[in-house]
């Protein structure tokens, strides 16, 4: 009979932590910040296609760094079990602090019971009426939570770009300054000899949940927008914004019908209003 | 069960984990169950120049009783398509919610919307799951209307969908009608209705349609001037789905009603 070479368990899941942990740096990163206007989702991504930021629900959104296949499994998940309450309670009853539990215990199952764990890190988003209401949870490999304070960065060197992050960052800033150091932070690394670069709008993957939406409030911010809060001074970012955080949407009886589809149009802005998004 | 790749539509997902969820699967007793809970009735839909026209009465009945005065049953299915059900309320409404979820399901998971020919086969195959409670007097039937993003020509993007209780779509020109008032409503559309109207000019069209059926059908509500109670109005154009305020369709029908006083023919 073969013998297998005794490991300790905590041999074992050091072993598994380091293969993680160096897959998940490998990658590029990406950033998650609350604004005034909702909650933002910066990322470094070449795929124009293959994302790494998406809508969950109404008011939940998820962004991950690592293996593509994994996060995307996880994702995916994520969307059936939202939808899922949604359609068996309601869907204000789909809450951002009840997906990162369930994605808590699906990673930490992965990670005890499987032989490879998955080497991803992901963030769930769920914005709030205001900045201070806003939950960012960082979930993990090994299946640990944590409730992040309005700000977060995952991937390659978290580290150092949450450092810039938490120097620059403010809850109160508007989106095309938020967009500015998210930029910043991310690109505070990875240049030559460890100095500073420039990333180009077509390497970025850039979304928001818009705070003042009733419904679902996940926007990609690709093409001319996107140009227009980068290179914009801040006359170019509040256009890109429109006027609508200023004067945020009451939510109405309406949109909170069971029966109202949430991407009715009846729940967005009114026709001309450019939200540039 | 929730990580397993499986499949980007969401009543399939549900058939594995949750199957109690999805209408069909029910065992129902044997023996006819029709006179068991309420009925909702008449909706119409007009294709009109850049969008289509929905309109539903409010009533909803339980054989000479009128269960419901102020009904709902015409609704967003997404961002550019409507959906209205007669029939069996209950179930109908059921089937609604999941067609609503199953659309937006697809879009989330992939990214993309599904064509308006998807939709309605997949509507379809929702109500065929129904089949069985619907030989048994719980039948649902919808209509499907919506703008095609990928028509050719923007002013004949909006298209009719019908439905029978063995599934469907067969697509309709220009207007259809489904309900116990549909006989009716459809005799009114069919003398009236003339291709390229202005979506305006098919919002007043459909609301004599619903006058016109509740004008010889009972189980159809008329507007209820007493009440303030309206036919609920939906249209879906490329800037996508939006229903009348009711301050909109209130003046509508009262100018309806008001023609009827001169006319009552229309």
């Amino acid at each position: 009979m073969a013998m297998q070479f005794y490991a300790s368990p905590e041999q074992i899941m050091r072993d598994r932590s380091e293969l993680a942990r160096k897959g998940i740096a490998r990658g590029r990163s990406s950033v998650v910040v609350s604004y005034t206007g909702g909650v933002l989702f910066v990322a470094e991504n070449l795929s124009s296609t293959l994302h790494k930021v998406s809508e969950i629900y109404d008011r939940i959104g998820f962004a991950a760094v690592g293996r593509y296949n994994e996060f995307e499994n996880l994702r995916r998940a994520g969307v059936r079990m939202a939808d899922l309450n949604g359609l068996s309670y309601d869907r204000r009853d789909v809450t951002g602090l009840a997906l990162a539990n369930s994605y808590a215990q699906i990673l930490g199952a992965i990670f005890t019971e499987q032989s490879k764990p998955f080497e991803v890190e992901i963030c769930v988003a769920e914005v709030g009426a205001t900045p201070e209401e806003d939950s960012l949870y960082r979930c993990t490999y090994d299946g640990s939570v944590t409730d992040e304070p309005g700000r977060m960065a995952m991937g390659g060197q978290a580290e150092a770009i949450s450092g810039v992050l938490k120097s620059n960052h403010r809850p109160d800033m508007s989106l095309a300054d938020a967009v500015k150091v998210a930029v910043q932070a991310l690109g505070s690394v990875g240049g030559e000899g460890g100095a500073a670069r420039t990333i180009a709008g077509d390497q970025l993957e850039v979304a928001i949940l818009d705070r003042s939406r009733v419904g679902r409030t996940f926007r990609r911010i690709t093409g001319a927008a996107l140009t227009a809060l980068l290179d914009g001074d801040a006359a170019g970012g509040s256009a890109a914004e429109g006027g609508r955080a200023q004067t945020p949407t009451t939510p109405t009886e309406e949109g909170h019908k069971p029966t109202t589809s949430a991407g009715s149009a009846d729940l967005e802005d009114k026709p001309g209003d450019n939200s540039g998004t | 069960m929730f990580t397993n790749a499986g499949t980007s539509s969401f009543t399939a997902f549900l058939s594995k984990v949750a199957p109690e969820m999805l209408p069909g699967r029910r065992a129902l007793p044997p023996g006819m169950a029709a006179d068991l809970a309420p009925h909702a009735t008449t909706i119409v839909a007009i294709a009109a120049s850049g969008g289509v026209v929905m309109a539903g009465d409010r009533r909803a009945t339980m054989g000479n009783l009128i269960a419901q005065r102020d009904i709902e049953k015409v609704h967003p299915a997404d961002a550019y398509s409507l959906v209205g059900i007669a029939g069996t309320a209950g179930i109908g409404i059921e089937l609604m919610r999941l067609f609503q979820v199953e659309l937006e399901h697809y879009e989330k998971i992939e990214g993309a919307m599904l064509s308006l020919d998807g939709k309605a086969n997949r509507l379809a195959s929702m109500i065929r799951g129904n089949l069985g409670a619907a030989m048994q007097g719980l039948a649902v039937i919808p209509l499907f209307a919506g703008i095609d993003l990928a028509a050719s020509d923007p002013a004949r993007a909006g298209r009719i969908f019908s439905f029978d209780v063995t599934g469907g779509p067969y697509e309709e020109t220009g207007y259809d009608a489904i309900g116990s008032g549909s006989l009716f409503a459809k005799s009114a559309l069919k003398k009236r209705y003339r291709t390229g109207l202005s979506v305006d000019d098919a919002v007043r069209l459909a609301v004599e349609a619903l006058y016109d059926a509740a004008d010889d059908d009972t189980a159809t509500g008329g507007p209820d001037l007493t009440r303030r109670i309206y036919p609920v109005v939906m249209t879906a154009t490329a800037e996508g789905t939006h229903r009348l305020t009711d301050a909109e369709t209130s003046a509508i029908a009262e100018s309806v009603v008001a023609g009827r006083m001169e006319n009552p023919g229309g």
